[in-house]
């Protein structure tokens, strides 16, 4: 039958368009493993750059970036909550939890140049902090927020209504329900959404570029209001502004940055597994 | 409420006195907690403003100062005052162009490939897979373009291989997950008694999914779509890796994708350093950053707009 015989080219079709996606996957993945991995030693890990950056290590820039998504997660993490816990449990449905919920779609999907040039705009020169961790961690932080608006506010959904209903009808007011019977089973699901966003903020670049980051900064940074380096922006330095750089350290430095990135994903994954096998209800 | 042992032995108004003091301050904990999460919630609004408010701040200039007739040009040479935004509205709308027909293809199929013929073990494997994509910092795939895929486009015969097309490539991955997920979503959506009554009347599988689910899923799609454009007009540092950066504009036609461009967010990222604050390059670059910010303002309130004010709301909103 004709039809048939579409449906079975549909099905190949599909198939093999679908396999287009996904093996490149591993391939990035894979290439940046295969040429990366050659470059990891101990010293490339603990030591900082040497001879213009085509010796030595990159432990400066894996620092910055840790400290970076520290501030990142002590900016994003109390105000994405607050603002979950509103959407879900409080808003209701009127003209102001609408324009909430549109401007959080907004903020996620403003360009991260833009959160950059805000960032210069309105921490490094406004406030005058400078170009400085403090205002990349506030300009990183925002950039964060509406993922883990986003992310917390379905785990904090998830909860089913019964909890609530028990609580209250028991005497608890509105935040014990919250606070005793809503966040504890919404943990899981808040701290998955707080990893993603973080792995999102570690590699990001265009942010930080006028906010934080330096070029080549051997020392560490002494206080939130000291430039630092970061991975991201060293990649594109090493692999861009650089010339003679070899090519092993490029490969191993976006290793590191993919590392990084990728396990921080990888956790959060499973968390969120593990938490959907284990769920009570 | 511990009204404790002391209190059971005080008089009646006592114990009432005592009672009323206690919720009272329960009151006042409520008070404080619900109006400190509410302000967390209108945060979202008042730094939206901020952004708004710091861009034009520091680029209204760029509007005021310049003729719009000039702002229009073809020609982007700073260091001569020529502040035409042309060449660079073009770079991007061209990469994004590239991206989108390239990822729109690859990303339905692949959505409809998991959401309907992939076996279930597959889809365990091959959905965190693509999230992981979607977790790979875009410089370390600009890295990945700029020292493997633009070589190979300059096989292809370009001139050289940092164009628009290496671009769009390395865009269309990037805008993938977004693009995947969402449409996934949207045919997950679909109610299941419509494909069992498509089966049930004798229509295969790719039938249903073509007649049926697809349409049925629509708005969800063109929202994917319109999400995924969103994502790679602001995409910034792999774009500025691979295209090039030469702010022309090449003559239309399907060559223009093998000749190198510059796109708004690389013109940001690789002139901000170097300008000095408060000069009118200065300016310009943040007027660039305000007409991407209308860009992407306006697909995203579109794309919320199409979902509808019909929210999902399960378990919360507290009865």
């Amino acid at each position: 039958m004709r039809r048939q015989q579409t449906n079975l080219i549909a099905r190949w079709l599909i198939t093999a368009v679908a396999a287009l996606v996904i093996v490149p996957i591993f391939l990035v993945i894979g290439f940046i493993f295969y040429n990366g991995v050659g470059a990891l030693s101990w010293e490339f890990l603990t030591q900082p750059p040497r001879q213009g950056m085509t010796q030595g290590g990159i432990a400066p820039a894996i620092l910055g970036t840790i400290f970076l998504t520290l501030g990142t997660a002590i900016a994003a993490i109390p105000l994405g909550i607050g603002a979950a816990i509103y959407l879900a449990e409080y808003a209701g449905d009127n003209r102001l939890t609408r324009a909430i919920r549109l401007a959080i779609v907004n903020l996620a999907g403003i360009p991260s140049i833009v959160y950059g040039l805000f960032g210069l705009g309105m921490f490094v020169l406004f406030l005058d902090y400078g170009t400085s961790i403090l205002a990349g961690s506030l300009t990183l932080g925002l950039m964060t927020l509406p993922v883990v608006i986003s992310t917390a506010e379905e785990a904090i959904l998830a909860v089913p209504r019964e909890f609530r209903v028990v609580s209250l009808s028991l005497g608890a007011t509105r935040w014990q329900t919250i606070r005793h019977q809503v966040l504890p089973h919404a943990l899981p699901g808040i701290i998955t959404g707080v990893i993603l966003g973080l792995g999102r903020a570690a590699g990001e670049t265009a942010p930080i570029l006028f906010t934080v980051a330096a070029f080549y900064l051997p020392d560490l940074p002494r206080s939130i209001f000291d430039q630092t380096m970061a991975l991201p922006y060293h990649l594109y330095v090493i692999s861009t502004q650089v010339p003679g750089m070899p090519l092993s350290l490029q490969y191993g430095t976006a290793l590191v940055l993919m590392l990084i990135v990728l396990s921080m994903t990888i956790v959060a994954t499973i968390i969120r597994t593990a938490m959907r096998r284990r769920r009570e209800w | 409420m511990n009204l404790n042992s002391d209190s059971a032995r005080a008089t009646l108004p006592d114990r009432a006195e005592q009672a009323a003091r206690l919720i009272r301050a329960t009151k006042w904990d409520e008070f404080i907690i619900e109006n400190a999460v509410r302000l967390s919630g209108m945060s979202a609004i008042l730094i939206i403003g901020l952004i708004f408010f710091f861009l034009l701040r520091e680029g209204a200039p760029t509007f005021l100062d310049i003729p719009l007739r000039q702002l229009g040009g073809s020609r982007w040479y700073p260091i001569e005052g020529l502040w035409g935004l042309a060449p660079l509205l073009y770079g991007s709308i061209l990469v994004t162009l590239g991206a989108t027909v390239i990822a729109v293809p690859l990303g339905l199929t692949t959505a409809v490939y998991l959401g309907e013929f992939a076996p279930a073990w597959q889809r365990e494997l091959f959905k965190p897979l693509i999230e992981l994509l979607a977790g790979i910092p875009s410089i370390v795939l600009g890295f990945l373009g700029w020292v493997t895929l633009a070589p190979l486009v300059m096989r292809l015969g370009a001139p050289t291989g940092l164009t628009a097309f290496t671009g769009s490539l390395l865009l269309a991955y990037m805008a993938l997950p977004t693009i995947i997920s969402i449409t996934e979503d949207a045919l997950y959506a679909v109610p299941r008694e419509y494909r069992d009554g498509a089966l049930a009347l004798g229509a295969t599988q790719w039938q249903m999914v073509w007649r049926v689910a697809l349409p049925a899923a629509r708005s969800g799609i063109v929202i994917a779509i319109m999400l995924g454009i969103g994502r790679a007009i602001g995409e910034t540092m792999a774009v500025m890796m691979v295209t090039g950066n030469a702010a022309n504009i090449p003559e239309l036609g399907l060559g223009a994708f093998f000749q190198p461009v510059r796109t708004m967010t690389a013109t940001i990222a690789a002139e901000m350093g170097e300008v000095a604050q408060g000069s009118m390059h200065y300016h310009v670059l943040f007027g660039v950053g305000i007409v991407l910010f209308l860009i992407t303002f306006a697909i995203n309130s579109l794309a919320t707009k199409l979902v509808g004010a019909g929210g999902r709301r399960r378990g919360g909103g507290m009865l």
